[in-house]
């Protein structure tokens, strides 16, 4: 299970692009082909290899402008789902 | 217009060392002249990306076949592509790894013969070839490639089923497709030959079953059920015209690697037309895109945009009409044609025949 103080990482063979035709975020992997709401380009945009899960729902947040408890748990079951696909690493921080 | 595609399998060659009696590849297989020049595929990956598609597959025969396969994902990177190499790892070199990893290839795909020399040199026709992958899949370890390690399987290997699952484990492989032998290709050649039993398949099912619950999150495993044992088609390609197309060497642009066995199609070659036409208004393309085109008895069940009728080329292959309904499927008057050949071919008690092997 991730915790709060876990820091998330895309792997190598799993990135973020652009889709110019369907004007909309994506997330490649092997096979894989996720489209990514607001929600989730917001996530996957601050999973650098160094914020942890805590710092990345602070600052959503503040962006979005709701209590970090109730966003936590949704940034961590979401990142959760992308490990078990094994489109996500985490570091135990 | 059609919704853009996601992805486009390119056949770079249809040469490969290595002789599979399964080989999805038609049994007329385009001789090295009739190939596309470095360009040519230049030029259809950036029409692809253009129109849409966002994952490259490079497959063959063996791709590495290609002298200018580096030159290739290069290209294919400048498109902007998500590009995956599909190899049976024989001509990958540790120096030519090295350079696909500089130009930028995603992912690899490791075909598996089986888990011994002995099982995978005789499937592969290729004495010394399981040692030589093993050696590759060391180096694409090294380099740190993602890796998916495809496992054919078939009535020779599908017991070895648990010590498959294990070798993607040893090679850190972060994925496995599991895939039954689907007959298309030379694998219809080799039907009874590869057929594999009920309880065989019922085995696999509780296998897999196990260990994507005990293996969830290290290892990510994919499962291809042989059709010809489920009740329902699956939905093959996604629906035909609606996701992938695929390239053969010589350009002909196909909805999916089998099609051109449905002899009333036709194709048009990615060097005639622009990609986007083919794709958008090609015949072969809105032949049975959609489910317009579906017969009654699909047009009234409530799996008809689950499954969309199933597969075309296994309904041309099976009942010699590529407009009928999936014969897999129990609903329809033609899985008695299935089930016929499943009752001929799955008794132990006859002689399984001699593989056919694929070749030129
Ligand atoms: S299935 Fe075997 S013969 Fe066919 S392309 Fe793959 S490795 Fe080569
Ligand atoms: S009748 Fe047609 S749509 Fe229904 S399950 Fe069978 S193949 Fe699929």
């Amino acid at each position: 299970m991730i915790h709060p103080s876990d820091i998330p990482t895309l792997p190598r063979g799993v990135r973020t692009h652009f889709d110019t035709v369907r004007k909309t975020d994506v997330l490649l992997g092997p096979e894989r082909v996720l489209m990514l709401d607001q929600i989730g380009s917001a996530v996957l945009s601050r999973v650098d290899g160094a914020q942890s899960v805590s710092v990345i729902s602070a600052d959503l947040a503040a962006v979005y402008d709701a209590p970090q408890d109730v966003i936590e748990p949704d940034v961590i079951a979401y990142l959760q789902d992308l490990a078990d696909k094994r489109l996500l690493d985490v570091r135990h921080g | 217009m059609a919704n853009p595609p996601l992805a486009m399998l390119a056949e770079l060659t249809h040469r490969c060392p290595l002789s599979c009696p399964y080989c999805s590849n038609p049994t007329e297989l385009l001789a090295k002249d009739t190939e596309l020049s470095t360009d040519q595929w230049r030029d259809i990956f950036q029409q692809a990306a253009d129109l849409g598609v966002l994952q490259l597959h490079l497959s063959g025969g063996e791709p590495a076949s290609r002298t200018d396969i580096i030159e290739l994902v290069v290209a294919a990177r400048e498109a902007g592509l998500y590009t995956n190499l599909i190899t049976s790892g024989i001509g990958l070199t540790p120096k030519r790894l090295e350079a696909l990893d500089k130009a930028g290839l995603d992912h690899v795909q490791l075909s598996l013969q089986g888990v011994t020399a002995a099982m995978a040199d005789r499937i592969g026709g290729y004495k010394g070839g399981f040692d030589r992958k093993m050696h590759v899949a060391d180096h694409i370890a090294r380099i740190g490639f993602p890796l998916t390690l495809n496992a054919v399987m078939h009535r020779a290997n599908l017991d070895d089923l648990p010590a498959t699952i294990d070798m993607a484990l040893r090679l850190g492989a972060r994925r496995i497709e599991i895939a039954c032998v689907q007959f298309q290709g030379w694998a219809l050649t080799n039907r009874s030959a590869l057929q594999p039993s009920r309880a065989q398949v019922d085995a696999a099912k509780r296998v897999v079953k196990d260990a994507i619950e005990r293996l969830k999150g290290d290892l990510v495993i994919d499962f291809v059920p042989p059709d010809y044992y489920s009740d329902f088609p699956k939905a093959c390609m996604n629906g035909w015209g609606s996701t992938g197309l695929n390239v053969t060497p010589d350009g002909t642009v196909l909805p999916c690697h089998a099609a051109a066995t449905i002899p009333h199609l036709t194709f048009e070659k990615a060097t005639d037309r622009p990609l986007a036409e083919i794709w958008n208004d090609g015949p072969a393309f809105n032949a049975y895109r959609g489910t317009d085109w579906l017969p009654d008895l699909c047009q009234s069940c409530e799996r008809r945009d689950i499954d969309f009728g199933g597969c075309r080329c296994q309904a041309m292959a099976v009942l010699g009409d590529a407009s009928a309904t999936d014969p897999v499927c129990r609903k329809s008057a033609g899985r008695a044609v299935l089930d016929n050949l499943l009752a001929q071919e799955e008794t132990p008690t006859i002689d399984v025949p001699d593989y056919v092997y694929r070749k030129l």
